[in-house]
């Protein structure tokens, strides 16, 4: 029922959208999944270290939500946040640059990968531990309903953090005191390489809604409009002040957990058959079909966002390194504590 | 100044922060209606109202994490915690997001957070209801450790950690609730990072905080009989730690110890030793002694737990065997 429903306003809000808000979502999927092709073969030459996440796959859900938002709404999100922040607005060249471990990069070196971060912008972060980013959720939340401001919250976590009690202690007191915070959770299908029927009880995770008294629907992550529209509506209850949502995306993540992970315990059958809804080409199709948008736009778009990835990739290498006298100075806000 | 006990001091402190500053609020379980479970906040909700002063579910993690969003969306909440020992389903947010946030976002984020603990042994409540951790704190660079001993180092400390733009740990040991003493009424401000010198000798430095700093005055005062002259430093916070004023005193004095409720083991103790050690090893004439609680869980029985604390008899009987 909730997927029928769902299916008919993705598609209500695929007609009513201007061609330039649909080109618009477009260029954003393209840039993330570009973005981190590139990630990944700066990775391979060691311009890039550490742990490191890939989105690609996962876009739509990124843009589709991201983009039911004001500006001023908060989104947070996990080690697997590149899409999520650029998504946000943030510029390629401070993603990048972070990425490199430059001075330059939006954490200034300190963060990398996984600690992005852009205050002016409201990405409020990306958090490594699993579940971690759901109280903070609750607690932007919390300050929104504070101040009486208008904003909401929007918290990407994904389907292993269901097991955690980070997930049910946030979903309870969101409810309970009717905070503003929409929860996203990208349901990849694995937790590393767990499958979630191996990890959790209940396999149809937006269910978990139910005894926390708040909506739950599960929409196919790989339509952006799907995505966008059940955003749309849960931001529209949180800003009415009835409280927080649970909207869980199905999705797939094309490469591995990271980097260093070959996916050997999925199927090649079964990559195959994700592949062939990737979410980009299948927004291609559509808009193309209903006469929304040219072969000639949508080949502009990459041509575009190829420029603005070199251009990242050229600031991030010519970016100086921090300076080792920074090595203690954000310890504190104020330094009274550093050793 | 007014004569009053260790917990309306920090009532007071509460009260005068909540009416300063509008994104003041306070959190945490049995805040409330029912006055917190000691008592400290009690009487806030009927004037600041149910938005400034929370009840929470039973949830620690989240009471933090909640916290720690609220300081970065730009308030400035008061987390209380029942006791240190609940605080411990709290790790995850107050170490690798509240302690870690404003380093890795490159100095981006701020938060302003005030996690309030009451801690401590001496009520026979048994092993899980009876710890004082604050060396687990002290270890994690990005937090501050405030820890006061005297009714007004509580009000002070509290008014200076709730108008700062750190996370900090403020522990209050739980004997030390109904203490009476002189506190300043109205602004009183006690920087964090600023030992006091409790009392003032020539033989000998005793470094202590929290309520070990009363064991160390009454054992100085029975040490005086025999003529030994002991200095007492009160810590107040252990990071920033004033570790100059320690230095200073044992440069004087050539001798000294530590004495904390934490247990001996990696305690605070072993820290401010080593950092003696490096500052002043020519100045030593014996080697650092601590004086802390048995490498045991707390036991209920009277006797024991009494055995296992650190008292003033023990630290006499140290003195003595220094000096």
């Amino acid at each position: 029922m909730a997927l029928e429903r769902d299916k008919l306003i993705a598609e209500r809000a695929r007609l009513t959208m201007t061609e330039s808000q649909l080109l618009d979502l477009y260029r954003r999927m393209v840039l993330i999944r570009r973005f981190e092709d590139k990630v990944a073969e700066m990775y391979s030459r060691g311009k890039i270290t550490g742990f490191c996440h890939l989105y690609a796959g996962e876009e739509a859900v990124a843009v589709g939500a991201i983009s039911a938002l004001y500006d001023k709404d908060y989104v947070l999100s996990t080690y697997r946040e590149h899409g999520h922040c650029l998504a946000k607005g943030v510029s390629p060249r401070a993603v990048m640059a972070e990425l490199f471990g430059k001075a330059t990069g939006l954490s200034r070196g300190h963060g990398g990968s996984m600690h992005l971060f852009d205050a002016n912008l409201r990405f409020m972060g990306g958090y490594a531990i699993v579940g971690g980013g759901l109280p903070l959720a609750a607690g932007l939340g919390l300050s929104v309903r504070y101040k009486g401001d208008p904003e909401v919250v929007c918290c990407f976590f994904g389907d292993g953090a269901l097991p955690q009690g980070a997930f049910h202690e946030s979903l309870n007191m969101a409810s309970l005191w009717k905070l503003p915070v929409i929860f996203i959770c990208e349901n990849n299908f694995y937790g590393m390489g767990t499958l979630v029927q191996n990890a959790i009880c209940q396999e149809e995770l937006y269910k978990f809604a139910e005894p926390y008294k708040m909506p739950g629907v599960r929409v196919d992550g790989m339509d952006v409009l799907e995505v966008h529209s059940a955003t749309l509506e849960a931001a529209a209850r949180a800003r009415e002040g009835d409280g927080p949502s649970l909207i869980e995306a199905v999705t797939y993540r094309f490469r591995g957990h990271s980097m260093s992970d070959p996916a050997e315990y999925r199927s090649k059958r079964e990559e195959r058959i994700w592949q062939e809804r990737d979410p980009i080409k299948s927004l291609r199709r559509k808009l193309t079909r209903d006469g929304r948008a040219t072969e000639a736009q949508l080949d502009a778009v990459e041509v575009e966002v190829t420029a603005i990835i070199d251009d990242a990739v050229k600031y991030a290498e010519e970016s100086p390194e921090p300076s080792i006298d920074e090595l203690g100075k954000y310890v504190y806000a104020d330094n009274l504590g550093a050793r | 100044m007014a004569l009053i006990t260790y917990r309306e001091a920090l009532n007071q402190a509460l009260r005068e922060e909540l009416d300063r500053d509008e994104r003041v609020f306070i959190m945490g379980e049995e805040v409330g209606y029912f006055g917190g479970a000691f008592k400290v906040t009690d009487g806030l909700l009927a004037v600041y109202g149910e938005k400034r002063v929370r009840d929470t579910p039973i949830a620690e993690l989240t009471i933090v994490g909640a916290g720690v969003g609220a300081a970065m969306g730009g308030l400035k909440p008061i987390v209380e915690l029942m006791t240190i020992n609940f605080g411990l389903l709290a790790l995850d947010q107050i170490v690798n997001h509240a302690a870690k946030i404003h380093y890795m976002f490159g100095g981006h984020a701020k938060v302003p957070l005030v996690i309030r603990a009451p801690q401590g042994a001496g009520h026979q409540l048994g092993a899980q209801h009876s710890q004082s951790l604050e060396a687990y704190f002290l270890h994690c660079p990005g937090l501050y450790v405030a820890i006061p001993a005297t009714p007004a180092d509580a009000k002070g400390l509290l008014k200076s950690c709730i108008r700062q733009d750190n996370p900090v740990i403020f522990l209050e040991h739980e004997s030390l609730y109904g203490v009476k003493g002189e506190v300043p009424d109205g602004e009183h401000l006690v920087p964090l990072g600023k030992a006091r010198v409790a009392r003032e000798g020539k033989d000998v430095t005793i470094v202590s905080y929290s309520k070990c700093v009363y064991d160390a005055m009454a054992a100085a005062e029975a040490l005086e009989n025999e003529g030994i002259d002991a200095e007492v430093i009160d810590l107040r916070t252990l990071n920033p730690l004033d570790i100059t004023t320690v230095i200073e005193s044992v440069k004087k004095t050539g001798k000294a110890m530590v004495v904390y409720e934490g247990w001996r083991t990696g305690g605070a103790g072993a820290e401010i030793a080593a950092q003696i050690y490096e500052a002043a090893f020519d100045d030593l004439d014996a080697p650092v002694e601590r004086v802390a609680t048995l490498d045991t869980p707390i036991p209920y029985n009277a006797k024991l737990e009494k055995a296992a604390l650190p008292s003033a008899a023990d630290i006499v009987k140290v003195a003595e065997r220094m000096v």
